[in-house]
Formats: C-alpha cells, sequence, structure tokens
C-alpha cells in the first residue's frame, strides 16, 4: 500500500539512526579504553613549562610539535606512540636534557592553542615539577662526602635548593651537607636531575604531587597556629597540649581473682 | 563474472604513458612537495612550514589547523587560542571553496599507503574482501566526538594513522618512532587483505569531516564527452569512491561528479581510454548543463 510507506521509510530511518548511534558510542567506548592508559604520564616524563594540568592538557594539546621545533636547546620532544607521554605530546626527560629555562619562553609562545599557558611570563614561576631527592643512601653529600653538583646547577641556588648541615655521627667530626629543596620555588627545571654524579640519579623531579607529599586538611602544627594566633594557646581554655606519653588510667581490681602464675 | 581486464594498459595504448599517469605523477608531487615543505627545517634548515598537519605555521605568519581535530578540543571543553581557531577558519574556508575531500587525494600521507594496498590488490588479482559500509566514517567521526566530550581529550589523537604518519615522517626518523609505523603497516595490511579501499573509504574520520565541509567546491571530475564512454569499466575499477561516478555518465542533467566523496584524484580521468573525463574547477553547479569543465587539452 502506498499509505504505508512513510511509516516505513520512517521507521527505517529511525532503526539506522539508532545502530549509527549505537555504533558511535561503541566506538567511543573503545576509544576510551585507548584512552585510559595514556592518561597517566610517566613520571620521568615532564611536560613544558606553562603546561596545562594533565587532564586539561589533553583536551587542548593538537599535537603539532611547535613548542618542540621553537626549543632552543632540542630539550622538548614529541611522544612516540607508547613513549612515557600519550603520543604526539611535547615533553622532556630532564635526565638527559633538562629544561634550561630560557627568560622568553619560546616553546610557550610558540603554542597556537594554549594548552601551554600565556599567562606563565616569568620562568622562574613554571611548575614542571618539583626535584626531590630519592636517593638518601646514594646521595654522596649524605654519604658525608662533598659532591653539592646539584646544588651548584640549580637556577635558584639557595631559593629552590640549599644545603643543610647536619652532624655526621660516623666520623664525629665533620658535617653532612644535605641537599634540601624547597618545593615553593622549585621549578622543576631537571639541571640537578641532569647533573647528579651518580649512575642513576639520587635527585630527581617529579610531578609536584608525587614529589610533595601533602598534610591532612585537619592537621595544624602546634608552633605554626600558636604564631599565627599571636602565640595564644590554640584552642582557648587548654593550657598545654598533650606532651607526655600515654598513661593508662588505674583499674579497679576484682577482689580475690589476682593473676597467679 | 569474468575476469576483469586490469584498468591501465588500454588508457597507456591510447594516450601514452604521460597522459595516462598526468593525475597520479601531479598527486604524487603534491603530496611530496608538502611534506617537503615541512621536512625543509628539520633536514635543511630553511623553515617554510613549521609543526604538522594537526597545526602548522607559515613563514611564521599563517596558522592552518586541522579543523576536525580543533572541533575535538572543543567539545573537549577547552577553546584555543585564536592562532588554532584562526588557522582552523582558513582550512575550512580553503576545503569548503575548492573540495573538502582535496585533502585526503593531494595531501594526506596516508593515500600513498592506501593507494598502494590497493594497486597490489589489483596486480594480486585479490577481488574479495569485507565491503564495509561508506556510512561507517560518519558513525566513527560521531564516535571520536562523543569519546572526546565524555572523556576531556583530544580522542582521534590516539590513533589517527593521518597525523601518526605525518609526525613520523617530520619528528621521528624510522628506528625511533617504530610504533607510529606499526599504524601504518596496520592500515596497509587492512587495505589489502580485509576491507579493499576499506580505511579511506569506509573508517577514516578525518576524510569523512572534509567531506561534509566540501561539497559544494569548485574542484570537479565531470564527464564531458561521456557519449565516448564504452563501458570498460577501469574508472570503476581504479577509483577509491566508485558510486561517485554512475551520475555523471547517467545524469540528464549534469555530468559532473556532484558527490562530497570524490577526492578529485583524477584516477578516473588518466585511466580513461576514451578521454571521458577532465579534472578542472567548474563555475557551475547541478544545473550546469552538457560541458560546464572546459579544458584546452582535451583531444
Amino acid at each position: 500500500m502506498a499509505s504505508d510507506k512513510p511509516a516505513v521509510d520512517r521507521r527505517r530511518f529511525l532503526a539506522d539512526a539508532a545502530r549509527g548511534a549505537c555504533g558511535a558510542g561503541f566506538l567511543a567506548l573503545l576509544l576510551g579504553w585507548a584512552a585510559a592508559p595514556s592518561r597517566t604520564l610517566a613520571a620521568t616524563a615532564l611536560r613544558p613549562p606553562g603546561a596545562l594540568p594533565e587532564s586539561e592538557f589533553l583536551s587542548a594539546c593538537v599535537r603539532c610539535g611547535l613548542c618542540v621545533r621553537d626549543c632552543p636547546y632540542d630539550t622538548l620532544r614529541l611522544a612516540d606512540l607508547g613513549a612515557a607521554a600519550t603520543a604526539g605530546t611535547p615533553y622532556f626527560d630532564a635526565r638527559k636534557v633538562p629544561c634550561e629555562m630560557c627568560e622568553d619562553i619560546p616553546c610557550v609562545v610558540a603554542c597556537p592553542t594554549g594548552a601551554l599557558d600565556k599567562r606563565l611570563k616569568d620562568i622562574d614561576k613554571a611548575r614542571m615539577g618539583s626535584a626531590v631527592l630519592v636517593g638518601h643512601e646514594t646521595c654522596l653529600n649524605v654519604l658525608g662526602l662533598r659532591c653539592d653538583v646539584c646544588y651548584r646547577v640549580c637556577p635558584l641556588i639557595d631559593k629552590a635548593i640549599r644545603l643543610e648541615t647536619r652532624h655526621n655521627e660516623r666520623t664525629g667530626r665533620h658535617a653532612h651537607l644535605i641537599p634540601v629543596v624547597n618545593t615553593d620555588a622549585c621549578t622543576g627545571c631537571g639541571k640537578c636531575e641532569h647533573a647528579c654524579v651518580l649512575e642513576e640519579a639520587a635527585i630527581k623531579v617529579l610531578p609536584a604531587a608525587l614529589a610533595k607529599g601533602r598534610i591532612g586538611a585537619h592537621y595544624g602544627l602546634g608552633w605554626e597556629e600558636k604564631a599565627r594566633h599571636g602565640d595564644k594557646p590554640f584552642v582557648e581554655g587548654i593550657i598545654d597540649l598533650p606532651d607526655r606519653g600515654y598513661t593508662p588510667p588505674e583499674l579497679p581490681r576484682a577482689p580475690g581473682r589476682e593473676f597467679r602464675p | 563474472m569474468s575476469a576483469r581486464r586490469r584498468p591501465g594498459p588500454a588508457a597507456i595504448r591510447a594516450k601514452g604513458w604521460f597522459a595516462a599517469h598526468r593525475w597520479l605523477l601531479a598527486r604524487r608531487a603534491a603530496q611530496l612537495g608538502f611534506l617537503a615543505l615541512f621536512l625543509g627545517g628539520p633536514l635543511l634548515g630553511v623553515w617554510i612550514v613549521k609543526g604538522t598537519l594537526a597545526t602548522s605555521l607559515t613563514l611564521g605568519v599563517l596558522p592552518l589547523s586541522d579543523p576536525f581535530i580543533v572541533l575535538q578540543s572543543l567539545v573537549a571543553r577547552h577553546v584555543p587560542e585564536t592562532a588554532a581557531l584562526l588557522g582552523a577558519a582558513i582550512v575550512l574556508a580553503a576545503y569548503a571553496l575548492l573540495r573538502g575531500r582535496l585533502f585526503c587525494a593531494w595531501v594526506c600521507p596516508v593515500n600513498v599507503v592506501t593507494d598502494g594496498a590497493a594497486a597490489l590488490r589489483r596486480r594480486l588479482g585479490w577481488r574479495d574482501g569485507v565491503r564495509l559500509d561508506r556510512r561507517l566514517r560518519l558513525v566513527v567521526l560521531a564516535g571520536a566526538l562523543l569519546a572526546s566530550a565524555v572523556g576531556g581529550s583530544i580522542a582521534w589523537e590516539l590513533v589517527n594513522p593521518v597525523t601518526m604518519t605525518h609526525r613520523a615522517l617530520v619528528f621521528g626518523s624510522s628506528l625511533t618512532w617504530g610504533l607510529a609505523w606499526s599504524v601504518v603497516a596496520a592500515v596497509f595490511l587492512f587495505d589489502l587483505a580485509v576491507a579493499p579501499r576499506g580505511w579511506c573509504g569506509a573508517l577514516c574520520p578525518v576524510g569523512a569531516f572534509y567531506g561534509l565541509i566540501g561539497r559544494w567546491g569548485r574542484v570537479r571530475v565531470g564527464a564531458p564527452r561521456r557519449a565516448a564512454c564504452d563501458h570498460c569499466q577501469d574508472c570503476f575499477a581504479v577509483c577509491p569512491e566508485p558510486h561517485v561516478i554512475t551520475p555523471s555518465l547517467k545524469n540528464p542533467d549534469s555530468d559532473l561528479i556532484l558527490s562530497r566523496d570524490c577526492t578529485a584524484c583524477g584516477r578516473c580521468v588518466d585511466v580513461c581510454p576514451q578521454s571521458v573525463f577532465v579534472l578542472g574547477v567548474g563555475r557551475q553547479g547541478p544545473a550546469a548543463g552538457a560541458a560546464p569543465l572546459r579544458q584546452g587539452d582535451l583531444p
């Protein structure tokens, strides 16, 4: 019947549309699975200065390589499939070539999409990661020798990294000069990791969240809180914070049930 | 069905080798030329075009961006800076004016791979294979946009053989970028052994996107001498989108290939022993009549 035809056509169209939508959903899921492992940026792969947080970065970076081209020191590289970063995105391995912290930040200027944030004007404010002394058993300075290389090469020497003196218990008369990183000032350029004289670097640049750790938000440091409150007690009415060990309360003994060995 | 003859020899006999490969040579020259523009910088220090097909900067001033990638970035809720947006707009406008899928035949590096697979199939006489629905690529396109929107990342770039090949050519050496090349190999094997013309013809959302924007483009293939057609089918054998040809031979209103799927590769022009087809810049649309394409070198 002729009058049935539009109904059949409409049904056919709706069925085709539904199949298309299902197919698109299937493909989106496949791509989602492909994307899942690539979301985790390896801790050794550092993003260029000014890079947006990783989740935003992957929606912004078109993988054009213009930042890599404009990096004067060949620090930045584009990731191959299966490399430390999502395929086609820019990264650098500080142990191989660190960021030289150009004052004009050419990589950020070159970025056409804003994946590298143009609001970054001062390279000292870049936060590509943060250096951490991971080799507490291998660092020559911790062993009591004088190396100091990581400290000497730091572009923000005495701000991002300093040497802290500790007594050397082993010899009894020398000092350890321990490299200590100030994560608030460290840009994560990786010059320290690059320069570390060990076979495997004892100081490494890691993503800031990994490097720094985080005290719980409920945690107050007594002395800081006290200073903030103008040396008034932390909690009104408490004269002193408990500073002795735990003393178990005296329990009344049940008569006649003393312990006998 | 009787064994179909191999397309090509008849045209070479009729027109000579050069005339039977004119557009193919022009296309390979264009593909190599575009690649050379990108490679001049890293290899010779002559920076004409910087970047990749995803986004490039020509002579330090002209940004060009892949509009499909920028669209995925937008649906992933990132608003790119002016350079990328402007670049995408310029590319969109250029292909809308010319013909969207011109990219596929004249610029895309994967075209060489899938053309190679098709040529090898013809030589080996492999005719069967999975015939994928050509609308699948629109489904893939929708899926890529959906994955970008939900996952908040540029989803198709995880697997896109087009940009991956181009990056491997421009940024890597063949040895260090082994995995990128494996994607090229996969596309070649897929087209060769699984689905003939399957990648570009049925799956690639990059080509599908360019097809969507380029329906009204002025670069067209037409069949002004269709009266001379002797139904040898050589054009159908070489065409990557054979369904686009029939209307130009049969449609009483127009002898132009109007389908947005046509990549204007000119293989039909080359391979036709009767010189039925021409490739050129048509001035008129569907109501153009008998001879809308004028080209001085028609025999």
